[in-house]
């Protein structure tokens, strides 16, 4: 068995066996939870692998590459791979910590095991067909855990979650079966060289309907509308997973087909739509009132500088754009676990009736304020680094006007971050809870439960793991960037597995 | 036959999308379920002429042989096809469970926006029986219909 297939394949025979084992919740929390750090380690000797001997790719069943299955890790699907890992065992901690997946039936874990597994699986495939099954398995598995045991409203807006994402798959099956159409293959590496040698309006057209339908999935405007609505109404630990991985999935997507298919004229595309992603989003942002709803419509912003550095197109750019990814998949999971602690202490995360928690949750205010501020970009957190080389690829590469989108865009993170602070940490409630007044009137602090608070810490000190490794991390993203922008040695990797 | 198929595929892309933005739920998942057949037999249509079954040991010179890619994609697609339809009817199903209506609602956000247009301009609100789908949205769901 091959190091390539095994983060994948691990959650998914451990699914099944968690389903087996629905009788028992704790037995199912084991499988579960060993199973996630089973495909982490996997990951981990994976981009050790990676790092140490170059791109690694196996063809399942022994068929020529071009009609089997190919499964490849290069440095950048490797990175993500381990990131996401991470963040799912960490989730999973804190979901079991409140209790999420006791429910019944019993479905949540082994549910939750296909989502890691289809998340494994659309990074690591390396056939565009493939990927649509990758892409349905992450969101078959996101359309049950957004939906389980539902009340009205969360039916309402999964519906529109499930036929978005619907409609993007049947396009992306569209456009595979055009792309085989027109190369009479769909996998990754026989595509490189063989799709830019097709007629300018048919490569153009069938490039860009690529992008459009990873652009739906990894919200870019224009393609955002889906995401505020949807993602807030679901349990606080399906919405942090959600909010960390699935659109990074889309933007990884984007950041293959670029480098696979040489889409260098949709530069100016990715351009546009990366500064209006940005300012919408922040925008979006700022009128909003309630804590998830503000960290929802960040998540687009922040696709946004992913973009960007995809749209600038140079190593540094391309560098920086996976350097964010990086950043941003712990750090946006972290703010979203913290909302969730405190709505598990207060019953809200409405700002107006929140308020003082500085003093009633010191412990939460420290944990909101590490990402929060690596988010919006101070120094010396990831998300400075992450922004800086975005923006520095950005200046170089003279795109002068994404450049002040995406600076006017960090001002205002800042000030909707702030918003947040002093809604939440600072003054009073305007229209404090039951559990908040009762805390004002006694002068306590809430208490605080081990292990979702202890999950949370984890991971806001996984994002501390960036800056304090800042320069062997960048080396790692920018040889992961040379990868991207010269296929030749994935196509070679390919041909030899 | 190539001709034909290819207008068939544009017919029920054309035909799932009219029904897509119908503002039903079952049409919109009738909608999709065409859009779905649609991209299926685009994927057959893709795959060139019919031909003998690409079998080891029978035209193995790859003369007058059937593509095999195209239909497995269309096979794999008609399965999960099949999964994601019987999915969102079980969810239009608890939708109209819920609400005891098949209609789409609109976004939040506009909802938002039609609200504060209303009150902007001074007019009274009568009560929603929609009303409790914000339920999650406390702050703004006034559920005598008063405007503040």
């Amino acid at each position: 068995m091959n190091l390539v297939v095994l983060p994948a394949i691990i959650p998914l025979f451990a699914a099944g066996l968690a389903l087996l084992a629905h009788r028992s919740l704790s037995a199912q929390r084991v499988i579960s939870f060993a199973a996630n750090l089973a495909a982490l380690a996997a990951a981990v000797a994976l981009l050790a692998d990676v790092e140490a001997n170059g791109i690694q790719a196996h063809t399942i069943g022994g068929w020529p590459a071009g009609v089997g299955i190919t499964f490849v890790a290069d440095l950048t699907s490797a990175l993500f791979l381990v990131v996401s890992l991470v963040v799912l065992v960490l989730v999973q901690l804190f979901a079991i910590g409140q209790g999420v997946d006791a429910a019944r039936p019993r479905v949540g874990q082994p549910v939750y095991l296909v989502l890691s597994a289809g998340v494994a699986m659309a990074f690591l495939t390396g056939d565009l067909f493939n990927l649509f099954v990758a892409f349905e398995v992450m969101l078959i598995a996101s359309y049950v855990l957004l939906t389980f045991g539902a009340g009205a409203a969360q039916i309402r807006t999964g519906m529109t979650y499930v036929v978005m994402n619907v409609l993007a798959s049947t396009l992306l099956l569209s456009t595979v079966g055009l792309i085989y159409g027109a190369t009479g293959t769909v996998n990754m590496a026989e595509l490189v060289g063989r799709f830019p040698e097709l007629p300018d309006a048919t490569r153009l057209a069938l490039g860009l309907l690529l992008l459009a339908v990873f652009a739906i999935k990894a919200a870019l405007f224009p393609f955002f509308f889906w995401l505020p609505d949807s993602y807030p109404t679901a349990p606080v630990a399906v919405t942090a997973v959600f909010a960390g991985l699935l659109t990074k999935v889309g933007v990884y997507t984007m950041i293959r087909a670029t480098s696979i298919l040489e889409l260098d004229d949709a530069r100016t595309v990715l351009v546009v739509a990366a500064s209006l992603t940005m300012i919408i989003g922040v925008v979006g942002a700022i009128v909003q009132g309630d804590m998830k709803r503000i960290l929802s419509f960040h998540i687009i912003s922040q696709v946004g500088y992913m973009i960007m550095g995809l749209a600038v197109g140079t190593v540094a750019g391309l560098t920086g754009a996976v350097l964010y990814v990086v950043h941003h998949i712990p750090v946006k999971t972290a703010l979203f676990l913290v909302s969730g602690l405190i709505e598990q202490a207060t019953g809200t995360a409405q700002l107006h009736r929140l308020g003082g928690l500085v003093r009633r949750a010191p412990l939460f205010a420290a944990l909101f304020a590490i990402p929060a501020m690596s988010l919006a970009g101070i120094p010396p957190f990831s998300g400075f680094l992450a922004k800086l080389a975005v923006i520095t690829a950005g200046l170089d590469a003279g795109d002068y006007v994404m450049v002040a989108a995406s600076l006017i865009a960090s001002l205002l993170t800042i000030f909707s971050m702030s918003k947040i602070w002093a809604g939440v940490f600072w003054g009073t409630a305007d229209d404090p809870t039951p559990t908040m007044a009762a805390a004002d009137a006694d002068d306590a602090t809430f208490p605080i439960d081990r292990v979702t608070a202890g999950a949370t810490a984890l991971l806001v000190a996984a994002t501390l793991i960036v800056p304090i490794f800042g320069s062997d991390v960048y080396d790692l993203a920018e040889r992961a960037a040379l990868d991207l922008l010269d296929p030749s040695a994935y196509v070679e990797a390919v041909r030899n597995s | 036959m190539t001709l034909l198929l290819a207008v068939l595929v544009a017919w029920l892309f054309a035909v799932g999308t009219y029904l897509l933005l119908q503002r039903a739920l079952t049409r919109i998942v009738l909608g999709l379920g065409l859009l779905g057949h649609g991209a299926v037999l685009l994927l057959i249509t893709v795959g060139g002429r019919a031909g003998d079954p690409p079998l080891v040991g029978k035209g193995d010179d790859g003369v007058g042989v059937a593509a095999p890619l195209p239909q497995a994609f269309a096979l794999t697609a008609i399965v999960i096809g099949f999964g994601m339809t019987a999915f969102l009817l079980a969810l239009a199903y608890r939708s109209w469970v819920g609400t005891n209506d098949d209609e789409v609602q609109d976004d939040v956000e506009d909802r938002r926006v039609a609200r504060q247009v209303a009150d902007d301009e001074g007019h009274f609100r009568a009560p929603d029986a929609d009303e409790p789908w914000d339920e999650w949205d406390d702050d703004e769901s006034p559920k005598q219909g008063a405007t503040s």
